[in-house]
């Protein structure tokens, strides 16, 4: 009994290490559980969505397409461990991910030694494609330019000169405060303080920071994540301050009206690289779709995972065509994704020699009155090409 | 930057207080398991999130039916109190008692179970939370009679009418145990098992009984502090209790671990520095130190105040008992 139960079980092992032939399968990583599942889940069911629509096209073509969901919990070691799990499956030939740039960038590390093709929608600190890495894109915009939009913003429209920035230490919530902090400067603005925290629950001790801060403060710059921000601006109106406050696309989330308060986070202007579902008039009939599947309604990583992996599905059919039918290798998938040309729901793609999309759209958005994330007011849409590109 | 500094200082003293009597119920109950048992109770941090979580439910299923604020706190409170005692005495009935029946005598073993009760503990609410609501962040519901505030001085102190709640309902609940501790008969018995646990016992005290009290009411204290931590930061998570617990652990060291006035002033000590480094040090240091190295200046300090008196603040030596 138990000499079966391992040749099984050896045959089985032996499967894995093959791969099925007709099988193709497509990562995603992104953090399902813990403080920001909220919008890892978008880039799963995105992802998810675009898949199933593909299925019937790759059935034609003699292959059963499948998503693999890995959950990073926006956490670096997992993240890695999954990015060894996923490179000893031989039939997932993708990735669509991650959503945190700390993740993205040691898991990429882990997916190159294979040639593993990965598609962020949501990555946006500048070394995750800046190192050269012939696997590793993104659809997104980045955070030095989104940072920058956001300094115009507040200096030529909101006529601030004094900010008081806040980030959360991270790869992201640093890099994008500091890309802030530079082009403010460099307009003529003035940071009052630049201050770092992982505090989760007392912001008090920062809040009297504001308070005191000469020259007052006109606005509060926060980047970092709406699990941090939500809380930090529900304390700040409490005690009675009424500076505006500006964030990135960490903030953007239906979570975070919920954590704040509507009333408190209403006005709360931010930048984006996922701009919201009434930007993309092309992605209303997806939406529907994905309302209907999932009751919920979808937010603009979801649109941008769509559309990552739709990138990774066209390069996959191109190769295999290319390899005569047969299922494709991964290098060839990843110098495929390369040369993809399309219009997605978000608008052009096509990828730069570093990876970056060669026109990113950056949206510069306020949160309404209402609670629903949905009515936020789109106030401008800037269509920018990376620094540095080729 | 002198200037700066007096501007603001009422009010970080006043929101030092807050913190502080948050950080003094939770480390009262480190200190008295301590006390009793001579074990460093870790899941603590884990009861106090109980009650925090607690708080925030019955604010959402109770704040629309219950009109009046103050009422519906008292419930959660009570509520809050009861819950997290319970979860007190369950953590010492099936994970310590065990191992004190068995003879253990080496110390690191019940510790290393506290670290794996509080770590059951974290992951057992996420797990509740997430198949009750798919909720990872809890936000306490904002009910407006505790959300009144008023200027003191002149503007120079921002109050809350819940951080005056929290400081008025700890003070109640220190005051209510010291009486407990040193007027009542349990409060003797307590006494007694901290002193000499075998002794103790010949003397006809149920050595059981009085250690499960001892984690009730250290864990009672330790849910109503949830609760108001909930109300005065409004979000909340399953691993809401590790930071304030290491710190509440901290305080009840600083006073003199064992001994309940000590972990009080500890507490209140520790709030005090927090939130001082916390406001200050940016402007102290030009900006080159930020908020971030609140806790290395404050544990630095506590280091040099251990160094200096490393019975604790309000310790007393006690010699190794044979």
């Amino acid at each position: 009994m138990r000499k079966i139960g391992l040749l099984v079980a050896g045959a089985a092992a032996l499967g894995m290490a093959l791969g099925q032939a007709n099988v193709i399968k497509i990562a995603t990583q992104s953090p399902l559980s813990g403080p920001q599942a909220a919008l890892g889940e978008q880039i799963k069911l995105g992802a998810e969505l675009a898949i199933e629509d593909a299925k019937a096209r790759f059935r034609a073509l003699g292959f059963d397409l499948q998503l693999v969901p890995y959950d990073d919990q926006a956490n670096p070691d997992v993240g890695v461990a999954n990015a060894n799990r996923i490179i000893n499956d031989p039939d997932i030939l993708g990735v669509v991910g991650h959503l945190n740039s700390g993740v993205a960038i040691p898991a990429s590390e882990v997916y190159v030694r294979v040639g593993l093709v990965m598609v962020s929608p949501a990555n946006t600190a500048p070394r995750v494609t800046d190192r050269r890495l012939p696997n590793v894109n993104r659809i997104c915009g980045r955070d030095d330019v989104q940072g920058p939009v956001g300094a115009e913003y507040a200096v030529n429209n909101l006529k601030v000169k004094n900010v008081f920035v806040i980030h959360d230490k991270t790869t992201y919530g640093q890099g994008l405060a500091e890309e802030f902090r530079k082009r403010l400067e460099a307009l003529g603005g003035r940071t009052v303080a630049f201050v770092g925290t992982e505090e989760q629950a007392n912001f008090v001790p920062i809040i009297n920071q504001i308070r005191g801060a000469r020259p007052t403060p006109e606005l509060v710059y926060f980047g970092g994540i709406y699990s941090q921000i939500g809380p930090f601006v529900k304390q700040l109106r409490e005690r009675g301050l009424r500076t505006r406050l500006m964030g990135g696309d960490g903030l953007d989330a239906s979570e975070f009206v919920r954590l704040a308060g509507k009333e408190n986070a209403a006005g709360t202007f931010y930048t984006t690289v996922a701009g919201p579902v009434s930007a993309f008039p092309k992605a209303r009939e997806v939406a529907q779709k994905f309302k209907q599947k999932y009751g919920k309604d979808i937010e603009g990583f979801g649109i941008y995972a769509y559309d990552a992996a739709n990138v990774i599905l066209m390069a996959l059919e191109n190769a295999i065509k290319a390899s005569g039918g047969r299922k494709p290798t991964r290098e060839l998938v990843a110098q495929e994704v390369r040369k993809v040309r399309m219009e997605g729901l978000t608008g052009s793609i096509e990828f730069d020699d570093k990876g970056d999309n060669k026109k990113a759209r950056y949206f510069v958005m306020q949160v309404a009155a209402t609670g629903n994330w949905a009515d936020n007011k789109l106030i401008r849409i800037i269509e920018l090409a990376p620094p540095g590109s080729r | 930057m002198l200037e700066q500094i007096l501007v603001l200082l009422p009010q970080v003293i006043f929101d030092g207080f807050v913190l502080g009597f948050v950080y003094a119920m939770v480390a009262l109950g480190y200190t008295m398991v301590y006390g009793v048992l001579e074990l460093i109770n870790f899941a603590h941090a884990e009861v106090f999130m109980i009650g925090a979580v607690v708080g925030v439910e019955v604010f959402r299923y109770l704040g629309p039916h219950i009109g009046n604020g103050f009422l519906l706190l008292l419930v959660a409170l009570l509520l809050a109190g009861a819950i997290s005692g319970m979860t007190a005495i369950l953590v010492e009935r099936f994970a310590y008692r065990p191992l004190r029946k068995r003879g253990t005598t080496n110390r690191l073993v019940p510790l290393v179970t506290a670290i794996g009760v509080s770590f059951i503990l974290q992951d057992l609410v996420r797990l509740i939370e997430g198949l009750w609501h798919n909720e990872f962040f809890l936000r306490m519901r904002t009910v407006e009679d505790l959300e009144g505030s008023f200027d003191l001085f002149g503007g120079a102190i921002f109050v809350q009418a819940k951080s005056l709640i929290l400081i008025g309902v700890s003070i109640l609940m220190l005051l209510g145990l010291t009486y407990l501790v040193n007027r009542t008969k349990l409060g003797v018995a307590i006494r007694a098992v901290a002193q000499d646990l075998h002794t103790a016992s010949l003397m006809g005290i149920d050595p059981d009984r009085i250690i499960s009290r001892t984690f009730l009411i250290g864990g009672s204290l330790g849910g109503v502090a949830g609760v108001l931590f909930a109300l005065q930061y409004t979000v909340i998570t399953p691993y809401v209790g590790f930071l304030p617990g290491v710190k509440a652990f901290t305080a009840a060291v600083l006073g003199g671990i064992g001994n309940i006035p000590g972990a009080m002033l500890g507490g209140l000590v520790l709030g005090q520095l927090e939130n001082f480094f916390g406001t200050y040090l940016p402007i102290l240091t030009d900006g080159n130190f930020g908020t971030e190295y609140k806790d290395v200046v404050a544990f630095l300090l506590l280091v040099f105040i251990l160094l200096v008196r490393p019975q604790g603040l309000l310790g007393q030596v006690v010699r190794e008992k044979v």
